[in-house]
């Protein structure tokens, strides 16, 4: 059944339903499309004046004292990255308008949809390494929301969290990375550290910082061994197969490959480790789509197998290479993201996606045949198709490799054979081949859902027939970016007769006879699938159950639930740690001589000493609370004695609302009777003392040594000038330190809920009971 | 639940709006004398608790008129938004903002004291909603 048709939300409130009609109707995703199409518009004004060079930096001051801003630079690779995320985003909007049309949570789904799009924007465009960062991670929670949008299936909740764990993970890997490169190359402004390659290069810690941020690009973009979260990932709605997993997040890792080739490429493991991860995932997603009869599954396989070669061009780093992999980026943004709205668009009108059951599509859906028929001649790279203009490239990028050049090519071949029979799958049978029955008659889908399939299959047309244009504007722009040189950017359909068309042609060859051999083969392949079972996917499911297992056992160790256990383990931890420094760390302060005090000193203190006795002898709570207060009071009396009148003020009044507060839970409680056994009562008593014990050491400690701070200092010189204030306490709380205390309020506020809830909770169940 | 006093409810009339005013002078005059949002906030939900115990809690909710969760959530965003104000400007979050010119009886404004003031609110707010559900049954 497909993912839209076995939703079953509870029935929403009157409130619930006026949204619902807001959101279902048929126009929003049209009226939302506006918002990226907006956005692309104002991107192609751009164009012109990135074309010719220069780069737009926008910046917004942040912490300015750790060097992190919100800065922003439009360049020729972010350029071409952020058009094809709002053009795509337009389609899908409207797409996912139609795909989920009359869905109870369309709304829900726009507004992931849209912050994902904004997240994927910021990646792009950001300067700053942190903001990037920031970006980066926003989209893998995005994603999270998106894949696991259906989420009363487990298949989606599961694929959500595997997908956030892995890109997560791998992010932050990359925040580490990103880290030591700011501090190696001296700046977290990308626009800087462009120019600052070698001595990054040069630095002892570049390997390290390499894997790092490999990881976090590898894990996003699904490379070896990382690649399992994708096909999986396939359990989103297919908008979000379209968009997430063919045109944008997925390709944020080539995206930050490309981006980072100038400052981190160009050594040797550069070279190694991104080619061989490229090549293998190429390979691999190629072998593991093959054997696939789930329409999303072979594209799934199918986006890992190309982001692998995107990858491997990277890894070459040769100019050349990034024309091939830009280009190539474009081209599989049209056709995959076309293949995978036509393909949500089949499931829609004939309830499957299994390509055994499909068939002679053509006669009932004439205009998703168009489309699917020009992405998957584009997918198999022929003329006149900007396909074809790519796989001449990406051949002529691997023949000149500067190493290996032999085994890439046969590599890039093998892969792209693999894909034209693929693609030949996808096409004939299901659209072209005879008619059968099919779990339901289809008719054409709805414009909403033919509108992007078949505008991206035409773009690819249009494209691969006037190359050239798209060069000069987005091309140039983007190969100059990745290379850190203004280069020159010539696309044609024909070459000439050479030894690339010769490869091509002999692509195509092998690739029509392995699909004519297509069962054969699949029964060959079969033991494959069976092999990549034991692959990463196994290992990512055991690590789970061990985090699992050891936050249980954990769980059981140390939460049992009853207050005065967690009481006696924070009291017993603190005393451990805190007398374990004292001890080890600072020599036990001499017990100084009684020190001489007022008599009024004396007084408070016996007077507190005795409140204290009081308290713990207290037959009643009611005395206990009194005799609690006293001691509260007693202290606000030292504060005010002691010139700390701010104090003193505070500690009156939480007193008094202590009280009352004490007072109206005791009212709740029952009779008061002494639980606790003898020995239970030595024990706290021990517990209590020790506790007592340490603090007055800690504090003896404290005192003796001089009190020589450059914050007071820094503080009474700077309230009044810096912060108009002369109440130095409270200037520290509201400006010095003011982040600190918005922390704080907002830690109260949310104690405040959990303090209800609780209260809430309990005046339900007596209403029950 | 608590026995009404004639005495205490005729006090505490005369009580309620002084401390209010008392809790509104600490909060304005903390930035340079002894006070501020959170000693502010205090006395304010102490005076409601004090006018709670004399008229009983749906008294307290009546003078309220919003429900103290809301003063919690307004607080925040009072707190948070003369944060913001300075981005506004183009300087980094938080920075404090000062009108130059004092204004009579309030003094000098500037955004530390909006800051001061979402404490007050959140204090307020998360008192009164702890004491005011403890005390309804």
């Amino acid at each position: 059944m497909p993912p839209h048709l076995d939703q079953a939300p509870p029935a929403g409130s009157l409130a619930g339903q006026s949204q619902r009609t807001l959101w279902q109707h048929p126009a929003t995703g049209w009226l939302l499309a506006i918002l990226p199409a907006g956005a692309l518009i104002y991107l192609l004004s751009l164009t012109g004046r990135v074309a010719a060079g220069e780069s737009v930096i926008l910046s917004l001051n942040w912490v300015p004292s750790l060097a992190v801003s919100f800065s922003f630079l439009l360049d020729g690779l972010s350029l071409l990255f952020a058009v094809l995320i709002t053009g795509i985003g337009a389609l899908i909007l409207i797409y996912a308008g139609g795909y989920l049309a009359g869905h109870t949570l369309l709304g829900r789904f726009y507004f992931y949809l849209l912050l994902f799009m904004a997240a994927m924007l910021g990646v792009v465009l950001a300067d700053n390494l942190i903001t990037l960062f920031v970006f980066w991670e926003l989209t893998s929670l995005s994603s999270y929301l998106l894949i696991g949008f259906d989420h009363h299936r487990e298949e989606a909740r599961k694929a959500a969290l595997q997908a956030l764990l892995v890109t997560g993970g791998g992010g932050l890997a990359l925040l580490a990375g990103l880290l030591l490169l700011g501090n190696i190359g001296g700046s977290f402004e990308l626009s800087e550290l462009l120019q600052r390659g070698d001595l990054v290069r040069g630095h002892t810690l570049y390997l390290p910082l390499l894997l790092l941020v490999l990881a976090g690009a590898f894990a996003k973009s699904a490379q070896v061994p990382f690649h399992f979260w994708l096909p999986n990932a396939m359990a989103a709605p297919a908008p979000v197969s379209a968009y997430l997993h063919s045109a944008t997040m997925v390709k944020a890792g080539v995206y930050l490959l490309a981006r980072l080739s100038p400052i981190l490429g160009g050594t040797e493991a550069w070279h190694y480790l991104v080619t061989l991860a490229g090549a293998a995932t190429m390979l691999i997603g190629a072998l593991l789509a093959f054997p696939q009869t789930d329409l999303k599954k072979i594209l799934a396989y199918t986006t890992v197998s190309t982001l692998g070669g995107l990858t491997l061009l990277l890894g070459l780093n040769t100019t050349l290479a990034a024309k091939a992999a830009m280009v190539f980026l474009i081209v599989h943004c049209f056709y995959k993201g076309a293949l995978f709205m036509i393909a949500g668009a089949v499931d829609h009108e004939t309830a499957t996606r299994d390509l055994r059951e499909l068939s002679g599509l053509r006669r009932f859906m004439p205009l998703t045949t168009l489309a699917a028929t020009l992405a998957a001649l584009s997918m198999a790279g022929l003329p006149p198709m900007l396909g074809f203009i790519s796989k001449e490239l990406l051949y002529e990028a691997k023949l000149e490799a500067p190493r290996a050049a032999f085994w890439i090519t046969s590599a890039g071949v093998l892969a792209n054979v693999l894909l034209v029979a693929i693609a030949a799958r996808l096409l004939l049978r299901p659209f072209f081949g005879r008619q059968t029955a099919m779990p339901q008659t289809p008719h054409e889908a709805p414009v909403t859902l033919w509108l992007g399939p078949v505008t991206l299959a035409i773009l690819g047309l249009i494209i691969g027939l006037a190359p050239d244009t798209t060069a000069q504007y987005f091309i140039v722009g983007a190969v100059s970016a990745v290379r850190a040189e203004a280069t020159e950017v010539k696309l044609a359909l024909w070459h000439g007769i050479n030894p690339v068309l010769a490869l091509s042609v002999l692509t195509v060859a092998s690739g029509l006879l392995l699909y004519s051999f297509r069962r054969l083969l699949q029964r060959a392949t079969q033991p494959l699938s069976g092999l990549a079972r034991l692959g990463p996917q196994q290992w990512y499911e055991w690590l789970l159950r061990g985090l699992n297992g050891l936050a249980q056992w954990q769980t059981r160790l140390l939460q049992s639930g009853y207050l005065r256990s967690y009481l006696l383990m924070i009291i017993l931890t603190t005393i451990g740690l805190t007398g374990y420094a004292l001890v080890s760390r600072a020599a036990l302060p001499p017990l100084p001589s009684l020190p001489v005090a007022q008599s009024y000193e004396w007084l408070i203190t016996a007077i507190m000493l005795a409140a204290a006795i009081a308290v713990v002898r207290a037959g009643s709570r009611l005395a206990a609370v009194a005799a609690l207060g006293v001691i509260g009071f007693s202290i606000a009396l030292l504060f005010v004695l002691y010139g700390a009148p701010d104090l003193a003020m505070t500690q009156f009044a939480i007193e008094t609302l202590s009280v009352i507060i004490f007072v109206l839970v005791l009212y709740k409680l029952p009779r008061f009777a002494k639980f606790s056994r003898p020995g239970a009562r030595l024990r706290d008593a021990l517990v209590a003392l020790a506790a007592g014990g340490m603090m007055t050491l800690l504090v003896l400690a404290v005192t003796a040594a001089p009190l020589c701070s450059r914050l007071t200092g820094f503080f009474a010189e700077n309230s009044l000038p810096a912060a108009n204030g002369r109440n130095i306490v409270n200037v520290i709380l509201v400006d010095f330190r003011g982040l600190d205390t918005l922390g704080e309020i907002t830690v109260l506020a949310v104690a405040a809920v959990g303090v209800y809830a609780l209260l809430k909770l309990r005046l339900v169940k007596d209403k029950e009971g | 639940m608590i026995m009404p006093s004639l005495i205490l409810s005729v006090a505490v009339r005369s009580l309620l709006p002084l401390l209010l005013l008392f809790s509104v002078f600490l909060l304005i005059r903390g930035h340079n004398e002894p006070g501020g949002g959170f000693v502010g906030g205090l006395v304010a939900a102490a005076a409601f608790a004090l006018y709670a115990i004399a008229e009983g809690i749906a008294k307290v909710r009546q003078a309220l008129r919003v429900d103290p969760r809301t003063l919690i959530g307004a607080g925040l965003v009072v707190a948070l938004g003369s944060g913001l104000l300075s981005l506004l400007q183009g300087r980094p979050f938080m920075t404090g903002l000062w009108y130059q010119q004092p204004v009579p009886v309030l003094g000098k404004v500037g955004t530390p004291v909006l800051f001061d003031l979402g404490v007050y609110l959140v204090v307020v707010g998360i008192i009164l909603t702890i004491i005011l559900n403890l005390a309804e049954e």
